[in-house]
């Protein structure tokens, strides 16, 4: 990573009719850092991709590329950018073959001139190579679109929900995948719906409803929760966050997979409240752990 | 013995010589929550399809609901509730228009209707959102009167595929509440998801894999099976091992 | 230009790997000339023939007998005034009338014209000409008999007047080619195109050819050359097909023809893009082009209806359809053999439509989503 900035948004804001989809967004990203945009549907990762792809036109602020003005020197950008889209967008009559070669071509390189880009990945789907990409599995579609949008060796990469929609064994191999681009020194813009995703980029941003709620490093936002987080586990979950979440000095209460999530002030009452409330709930076999949040618990906190 | 809504045994589905389905045999009980989690491509749309009544088994027997699901699949059909994140309900119409019309195509009538209407919407608190069409609600709210709506007939099972995929995590919580309690409630839920804690909440868990189930069980046994710490480490270890794609 | 010929290839490919696409492309222009060549050329039997005249005539009587002993014509009622013919024709109890003036035998041999009227139902005017052709023949035949048999030198002519009910300009048979042709020219450019690149914005595809450094207007360009190449080869196979298979003349000059088709195969690619610029879904743009464009081109164009029997609105409706111009153009220059001096105008209609949609639809054509 180095201080050089890849990708500057100053004020960038759009609606779509009365639904305000960017709401004055800022972000900076530094050249060869994987950069995580993270929140759900709707909250605006695709449309600030689409203007910084130059797909779109922003309706008031400014963003570059690598100096390049996103409006002035679209076209410049375009020749300088890998982007994947939210959905699989290959032609799903060509073969795998010849999706990366129409690719390579219309960026006016060749397959073969940039085979040390794509080798590590390419190779695993090669054996596949006449094989029709509507034809491939989730996990060969998604290394196929990788492919395309590394074949004219971008300098900064924009993918969009890579990993939405598929499974968690092939999300993984996914951010290995990312990793070792990264290596190379190229730039990645990568937004997901997956929390638990944060801590495999550099730097992430958390959108929500148009607008970034937290930026930083993932440790440095989980650093900033406020609050004594406690996991309570045992019995019935739900019956649990029904005794709890009503109680004085309880700010929050999730679930969280086999435990439950409860926020409390760091003045407030302390472990032994929350044991005691239970017991007197009739619930016995719990117990009440302080841990450290994750990102989600930043999320829920923020949102 | 305890009342099963789903019985399943040694269901088969090939598509010419690919076998989708590869001889699985589970049996979910009333009011359970049930997991139905895969890789992309293990099998559980396919079978997820042939227990909506949807497609029909190369061979293999079982009920949904009571009903077989060789040779009864429009009953199945109407005693079942489903649900996707992808279809669900029409945006261009009203909040009591999707009612009514997903009312009718479960045979109740007006007043049965129209009761239903107040009391969802009750429940629901959204007694003020009645004319609002369905496009311009926030996602939570849309998510929850879909779910209400799989509902309207009172259905023995609930299938819910994928509900919460891409909603924010507020949201994704606000709707297990309401799906445990509908389980509350008697309702059995069969629901299938990819995030992984969404698995620890459900009452029982199978993994497919190439097509057969490869580990069945409560959250906690599967923990302790694969020695794993979540259910996140059970599911890589199981589906790890997958041979084919999609 | 590398990025052009990757991207015209693909689209050939598309094109062939889509066993629907392929087929509407390459079958269906064929499959149309054929289906509506022998629609039309359906032989007409035993038409009724209703008489008007004085029966006791010997002239009216020999041809009476003539149209009885003709194998695809009958004889129907014989009335002495025309009265109920119009409703005879209207419930299509009879193909056509046969109308002899008074005296006409003696009108004949006094070697002055005698009238026959000929009248038939133009609002099938395939039926109709059939009809009246034969009818001719059968007096044309009777003159001729009498001709030689007489003596002296002279001729005596009947002169048939046919009058048409209903649709007095009666349209040629031949209508169908140049109505075909342009149905099938206007569907291969303007939905085809349409389609395409409208799928590409479906799928998304569109989303990543526009990122990449290729100028929209060669996207554009290698949108619309592959089914320009397809509409010519259409144009070539229906042109053969009309020409060698139906026996449809080609009498005016090929290359004028060619021009023309090219300048309305231009203009029916602006369609097709304007429609690409303005849906979101493949539907839309099918819908607009099916009820759009393809039905008024067959309701507008003369191919089912003849124009001249449309209200006044609907013809001045029907200018401002590129296809009505090329129908007229080919029309003249297939069947009445004219050349460019009389179809300027047309001709100059057409080109600035070409013009104008090109012009427009490419503008319009955004290089951002």
């Amino acid at each position: 990573m180095s201080d050089r900035t890849a990708i500057k948004v100053e004020g960038i804001s759009k609606s779509y009719g009365a639904v305000k989809a960017l709401d004055d967004i800022n972000l900076e990203i530094s050249e060869g850092e994987i950069y995580g945009l993270i929140g759900p549907d709707g909250a605006g990762k695709t449309s600030l991709f689409r203007v910084l792809t130059t797909l779109t036109l922003a309706d008031s602020g400014t963003a570059s590329v690598n100096g390049r003005d996103v409006v002035a020197d679209y076209q410049d950008i375009r020749r300088t950018i890998g982007y994947m889209p939210g959905h699989f967008a290959l032609y799903q009559d060509l073969s795998v073959e010849e999706n990366l070669n129409f690719y390579a071509t219309v960026f006016g390189t060749t397959v073969e001139a940039n085979y040390d880009t794509i080798k590590d990945i390419y190779s695993q789907i090669e054996m596949f190579k006449t094989r029709k990409a509507r034809a491939l599995s989730g996990g060969m579609k998604q290394k196929l679109a990788l492919c395309c949008a590394l074949v004219h060796k971008p300098e900064v990469l924009f993918l969009d929900e890579p990993t939405t929609g598929v499974d968690a064994v092939s999300r993984k191999e996914f951010w290995v995948m990312l990793k070792r681009i990264k290596e190379s020194g190229v730039t990645i813009l990568v937004s997901t719906p997956y929390m638990d995703e944060a801590s495999m980029c550099d730097r992430i941003a958390l959108i929500l409803n148009g607008r970034i709620i937290d930026r930083g490093t993932p440790q440095e936002i989980i650093s900033r929760y406020p609050d004594r987080l406690y996991a309570v586990r045992g019995g019935n979950m739900f019956r649990i966050l029904k005794i709890l979440r009503p109680l004085d000095g309880v700010l929050r209460c999730s679930s969280f997979g086999s435990e439950c999530h409860v926020a409390m002030a760091q003045d407030g009452p302390d472990s032994s409240f929350l044991l005691d409330t239970l017991k007197d709930s009739g619930v016995e076999d719990s117990s009440v752990e302080l841990v450290n949040p994750g990102i989600e618990d930043c999320f829920i906190r923020l949102s | 013995m305890e009342e099963k809504s789903v019985v399943i045994r040694n269901l088969v589905k090939k598509f010419g010589n690919f076998t989708a389905v590869d001889n699985i045999s589970f049996e979910v009980s009333k009011g359970e929550i049930f997991g139905f989690l895969g890789a992309n491509g293990a099998g559980k749309t396919t079978a997820m399809r042939i227990l909506c009544g949807l497609s029909r088994p190369t061979s293999g027997e079982g009920t949904v609901a009571g009903f077989r699901i060789k040779d009864q699949q429009e009953s199945i059909k109407r005693h079942i509730g489903y649900m996707s994140q992808k279809f669900s309900l029409y945006p261009d119409l009203k909040v009591w228009e999707n009612i009514e019309l997903f009312g009718g195509i479960y045979g109740l009538n007006d007043r049965q209707i129209a009761a239903k209407t107040d009391s969802m919407l009750k429940a629901l608190s959204m007694e003020n959102a009645r004319d609002m069409y369905i496009r311009d609600m926030p996602l939570g709210w849309k998510q929850k009167l879909a779910f209400s709506i799989a509902m309207v007939h009172d259905p023995e099972i609930v299938f819910l595929d994928e509900p919460t995929g891409g909603v924010d995590p507020v949201t994704r919580r606000n709707f297990w509440e309401m799906i445990y309690e509908a389980a509350g409630r008697d309702v059995t839920v069969f629901v299938t998801t990819h995030y992984m804690d969404e698995a620890e909440y459900c009452d029982r868990v199978s993994v497919m894999v190439d097509g057969r189930i490869e580990a069945l069980g409560s959250p906690a046994e599967l923990k302790e099976t694969y020695g794993a710490k979540d259910m996140d480490g059970v599911f890589t270890k199981i589906a790890g091992r997958a041979e084919r794609g999609e | 230009m590398k990025e052009i010929f990757a991207f015209i290839r693909k689209e050939f490919k598309h094109i062939f790997r889509d066993r629907r696409t392929t087929l509407i492309v390459l079958i269906m222009p064929i499959v149309q000339i054929v289906l509506f060549g022998f629609a039309i050329s359906t032989d007409v039997h035993n038409a009724v023939v209703d008489i008007v005249g004085d029966a006791s005539d010997p002239a009216v009587q020999r041809i009476i007998q003539r149209i009885d002993s003709n194998e695809y014509l009958e004889v129907g009622n014989i009335y002495a005034s025309p009265a109920a013919i119009d409703d005879r024709l209207r419930k299509g109890k009879i193909s056509a009338a046969v109308c002899f003036e008074q005296n006409f035998d003696s009108n004949l041999a006094a070697g002055s014209t005698a009238v026959v009227r000929i009248i038939a139902d133009g609002a099938d005017p395939n039926t109709a000409q059939t009809v009246t052709s034969y009818i001719k023949g059968v007096i044309q035949s009777e003159q001729a008999e009498i001709t030689t048999a007489m003596t002296g030198g002279g001729s005596v002519s009947m002169r048939p007047n046919v009058q048409l009910m209903y649709n007095p300009a009666m349209n040629s048979a031949y209508n169908f080619v140049p109505g075909v042709m342009g149905l099938v020219l206007m569907l291969i450019c303007s939905m085809m195109t349409a389609v395409s690149i409208v799928r590409e914005k479906e799928q998304g595809t569109l989303e990543l050819v526009l990122v990449s450094p290729v100028k929209p207007f060669w996207i554009i360009l290698s949108k619309i050359v592959p089914y320009m190449v397809l509409s010519i080869v259409n144009f070539v196979t229906t042109l053969l097909l009309a020409h060698f298979v139906m026996g449809v003349p080609v009498n005016g000059s090929l290359a004028l023809l060619s021009l023309v088709s090219l300048v309305f195969v231009g203009s029916s690619l602006g369609l097709g893009l304007l429609v690409s610029v303005i849906s979101a879904t493949q539907q839309t743009a099918m819908l607009i082009c099916g009820m759009g464009l393809t039905m008024p081109t067959m309701m507008l164009s003369g191919l089912i209806f003849p124009c001249e029997s449309m209200p006044m609105w609907l013809q001045v409706f029907s200018d401002i359809i590129p296809a009505k111009w090329f129908i007229i153009m080919v029309k003249k220059i297939m069947i009445q053999g004219a050349g460019f001096t009389s179809i300027v105008k047309e001709f100059c209609v057409l080109l600035g439509m070409m013009v104008a949609l090109l012009w427009f639809s490419i503008k319009k054509f955004k290089t951002r989503l």
